[in-house]
């Protein structure tokens, strides 16, 4: 069926939803996104508001914001979208056979899909008393204004549960001027989130704030008062404590009622597969109330992973899978940070890192296994909180920076912003994202204004983080600060883009596996959503068949950057620059005479010497641009490639031959390297320096792939970058010959361009996939290495084509032409 | 002035490709943008990116959009309106195909 079409009213499926919640409105509007036309949509809530915010309830408990801040869908876009709303209706009933669902006052809605998002229920202590007036839950708005009414006309509240919900009930509780008891079955607080030493840190944190905590105590029974409302809890161990109001917060269970009175199998939650479909294949489920291989989700991050997945199959893609989530923790109580992920416990395999300073009231434990990071639990400093969210989910090698590990993304020498200061104290002013000007408040505003949740929204809205990427730790941060912590971080894998929901590796496996040779195959085997792809995956899947199937696949010129398919560096008044290549940075009378003249000839308005040693030619036209290149070509220089993520330069020192203190003839050995490796494309610009000694003159220890010679021979040195981050190098080896640092570099620029994703650099991918995997590849298996050197020297057969050649020549005319025409 | 004007042949704009005119009226340059689509619709925009006037004929052209260059706005290319969240308009104008000749309407 093609939903692409537009339908008629008349011809459309019928979606019936049960459930107006976060999870299953998120569903919706995913499916209004890719199918706004498949279905008439009928939605039925319980509760008498559209759509709100269940996780800002404790917000909005603690004064700190309103309830109508919270709605996230009003019920003017319920109609605006066609969307038919029930609000304060409960369904009791599915008649699967007829296909309806019917209320319980007798509101009957007929389907073609039904999709589940009943959510979940407080889970209430089966203790004498329970169902007197004052015992509450904390699960909608209805549970917090008879708190917030209660905090008028009583003092003593009791907190029974000391997690997540229990203690921010607690907090709201108390700064509604009541007095707070919570009481807690475990040793110690948040026992799923913290270990003990964080969780008495929290707890004295806490106290301070004037909570009182009543810990491993059994509730026996709740008393009734004269009122005939609950006036005390009673203990096992007879002690009693007053209580004009108990909250209930021991934990919530799937709201299956409904399901199961069908007949859906249901079991710790209504059953789903990877699709969410349940076992009757017209009714899928999202949210609280599923059992995904066995685990109910409570938190945000996984339901909206859940919905788009669910939204994909409601709109008949068919195409993607849930596979469970990993999942975080935050507390969103105002001046209390902590953080936990993973298995932060331990166990006999594992090994912990663990930093305490009580007295500033900062904990932090990790938990590492086999060289990768599997837990977190942070109290205090949480701001490093994402970025070990990041090591974890995507298994990060930790070997290389371990020791400093404890310390926080910062002590990895990042220069792109300045030290660890908390997000939360900065200015509205402060630049968060230097690429694009972006500053925290007008972060704070998109996330406010559209109702953003995700890092990826708000790139959209304000490109925080979207260029070089080594602000997305900040801005996670503000957003977790901004909508409460709960926020839903980047899935599990990353999408190309936006046109698949496979991600670089997927794609880059599947060109290799299914030998496929064009851009079509891949858009039709991968089942792209975008009949042509876009700005980001084009250039992508070019390279990625380029470099897996040289000599085969044609490259695509309309599936390049700018700069790339006009062989220059477009600049900001729409000019281009030209660099010439000079092999090793060597250069002579003549070549810098030829540049003179064309300089001359074309009137260039400014020429400047690169960082790579190359000379630039700024403020050339782009219609001059083939016969500039003709002259250069004449004089015998090829393109250097500065536009292009490709070989940039080899960067050199002067070595043995004059210096007196260089060991080997690194210039010499610089131009055999840049003979061997121009031309070639890359995933990112690639930049390679040889310097004579280890006085390091030519820089080679911040370069993508550096030599410092040393009397006995060559130190091989890998992934450095001097960009926006700066990072050392990683020391790959140590050669004795020309002839070997040949086919060391050549093997591992093959491994870089064959594994890493495009637009990675090496600093990155070195980090991403461990030293220890390139050192295998590259070191250790010396067959392996030599058949990617072989690979590597095949394809340049192919690359080292002077593009500025070809053009000066006439090929590519009309991308340089414009055409004139007086009207 | 309401006439068509002739401006190129259809072959000669690449396919996912542009073309720019520059189109001298009433001693007024004008540098437009021609786009042919993976479909071999034409459509044509002011070269000029409502952000901050980036060369749209530059961009990789996908479905019936362009994304600029310079900071990869995407604009629709039958309207000539930014895609949202990014908001902005760019002037575009009336095109048609005959007989493999490609005209343009200024007005």
């Amino acid at each position: 069926m093609d939903t692409n079409m537009p339908r008629a009213s008349d011809s459309r499926l019928k979606l019936v939803m049960v459930g107006n919640g976060m999870a299953g409105m998120r569903t919706l509007e995913e499916l209004l996104k890719s199918a706004p036309d498949l279905y008439d949509v009928t939605v039925f809530g319980d509760e008498p508001h559209p759509n709100y915010n269940r996780i800002m309830l404790s917000p909005v408990l603690a004064g700190e914001q309103t309830v109508e801040q919270i709605v996230l869908n009003s019920r003017d876009w319920y109609a605006q979208n066609g969307i038919t709303l029930h609000t304060g209706k409960k369904v009791a009933k599915i008649n699967r056979q007829a296909r309806t669902v019917e209320t319980d006052d007798g509101m009957k809605a007929s389907y073609d899909r039904l999709l589940l998002a009943t959510g979940s229920k407080p889970f209430i202590l089966p203790v004498p008393g329970a169902d007197l007036p004052g015992v509450i839950g904390f699960r909608d708005i209805a549970d917090v204004d008879a708190m917030i009414r209660a905090s008028s006309e009583h003092k003593h509240a009791v907190v029974i549960g000391g997690g997540l919900l229990g203690l921010e009930a607690a907090n709201g509780l108390k700064l509604r001027g009541m007095d707070v008891s919570v009481v807690h079955i475990g040793a110690w607080l948040l026992e799923r989130q913290l270990d003990e030493p964080a969780a008495r840190l929290l707890q004295k944190n806490l106290e301070e704030k004037g909570l009182k905590f009543l810990l491993q105590k059994h509730t026996a029974e709740l008393v009734r008062g004269e009122s005939g409302r609950v006036c005390a809890v009673t203990f096992k161990d007879g002690e009693t404590i007053p209580a004009d109001l108990v909250v209930m917060a021991v934990g919530i269970r799937p709201n299956t009622e409904l399901a199961e009175s069908a007949g859906l199998h249901c079991h710790r939650g209504l059953v789903v597969n990877d699709t969410l479909q349940t076992f009757d294949p017209r009714i899928y489920a999202v949210g609280e109330c599923v059992s995904h291989r066995g685990i109910a989700y409570g938190l945000v991050a996984p339901l909206f992973e859940q919905a788009k997945v669910c939204a994909n199959h409601l709109a008949e893609h068919g195409v993607a899978r849930y596979q469970g989530s990993l999942t975080s923790t935050k507390l969103k109580v105002t001046g209390i940070d902590l953080f936990s992920a993973g298995d932060f416990i331990g166990a006999p395999d594992t090994e912990s890192l663990v930093f305490s300073d009580a007295a500033a009231g900062t904990y932090k434990k990790l938990v590492i296994k086999d060289n990768k990071l599997v837990g977190a639990c942070i109290y205090g400093d949480t701001l490093d909180g994402a970025w070990y969210f990041d090591l974890l989910r995507e298994g990060t090698d930790i070997a290389q920076f371990r020791k400093t590990l404890l310390f926080g993304q910062h002590h990895l020498g990042d220069s792109g912003h300045g030290p660890a200061e908390r997000v939360a104290a900065l200015p509205a002013t402060a630049e968060i994202c230097g690429c694009n000007g972006v500053c925290k408040g007008d972060i704070v505003k998109a996330i406010r204004d559209n109702k953003l949740f995700t890092l990826e929204d708000v790139r959209a809205y304000t490109k925080a983080s979207a260029s070089c990427g080594s602000c997305t730790g900040l801005v996670e941060a503000v957003l977790a600060h901004t909508v409460g912590g709960d926020y839903s971080t980047a899935p599990s894998k990353k999408p190309l883009c936006k046109c698949t929901e496979h991600s670089h590796d997927d794609v880059i496996a599947v060109i290799r596996d299914q030998k496929l040779k064009s851009m079509d195959a891949v858009f039709q085997t991968l089942e792209w959503k975008t009949p042509d792809g876009c700005a980001s995956c084009r250039p992508a899947l070019n390279y990625y068949l380029l470099a897996r199937w040289p000599g085969e696949y044609v490259d695509d010129a309309q599936s390049r950057f700018i700069n790339e398919r006009a062989h220059g560096n477009i600049q900001k008044d729409g000019s281009f620059s030209v660099v010439p290549r000079m092999w090793g940075g060597l250069t002579n009378p003549s070549e810098l005479r030829a540049i003179a003249d064309v300089a001359d000839k074309y009137q260039v308005p400014e020429v400047k010497v690169t960082g790579g040693q190359r000379i630039d030619l700024f403020g050339i036209k782009k219609e001059d641009l083939p016969a500039v290149w003709k002259d250069l070509s004449d004089a015998g220089f090829v393109s250097g490639h500065a536009y292009g993520k490709a070989l940039r330069t080899v960067k050199t020192c002067v070595g043995s031959q004059w210096c007196r203190f260089g060991t080997q003839d690194s210039t010499g050995l610089g131009v055999k390297l840049e003979r061997m490796t121009w031309g070639s494309w890359m995933p990112h610009k690639y930049k390679l320096a040889v310097s004579g000694c280890p006085r390091n003159c030519a820089e080679a220890t911040i370069k993508d792939f550096g030599v410092v010679c040393v009397d006995s021979g060559y130190e091989l040195h890998v992934g450095g970058n001097g960009g926006i981050k700066v990072r050392v190098t990683d020391l790959l080896c140590r050669v004795e010959t020309e002839a070997e640092v040949m086919e060391y570099c050549g093997a591992f620029t093959q491994l870089y361009r064959e594994e890493a994703h495009y637009l990675e650099r090496t600093a990155p991918w070195v980090e991403r996939v461990g030293l220890a995997h390139i050192k295998a590849k590259v070191v250790d298996d010396a067959e392996g290495r030599l058949a990617l050197h072989e690979r590597f020297i095949y394809g340049q057969q192919f690359a080292q084509i002077d593009p500025w050649k070809e053009r000066a020549e006439g090929s590519e005319a009309r991308e340089f032409q414009p055409i004139r025409i007086t009207a | 002035m309401k006439d068509w004007i002739a401006i190129t042949r259809f072959d000669d704009v690449p396919r996912q490709g542009s073309r720019v005119v520059e189109l001298a009226h009433n001693d007024k340059l004008n540098r437009i943008a021609v786009f042919r689509t993976i479909s071999d619709e034409v459509f044509a925009v002011l070269d000029k990116c409502p952000h901050r006037g980036g060369p749209l004929s530059e961009g990789i052209v996908h479905g019936g959009r362009v994304t600029c260059p310079l900071h990869s706005w995407k604009i629709d290319l039958a309207t000539g309106e930014a895609v949202l969240p990014d908001k902005g308009c760019v002037r575009a104008y009336a095109t048609k195909v005959e007989d493999g000749q490609i005209y343009l309407r200024l007005a």
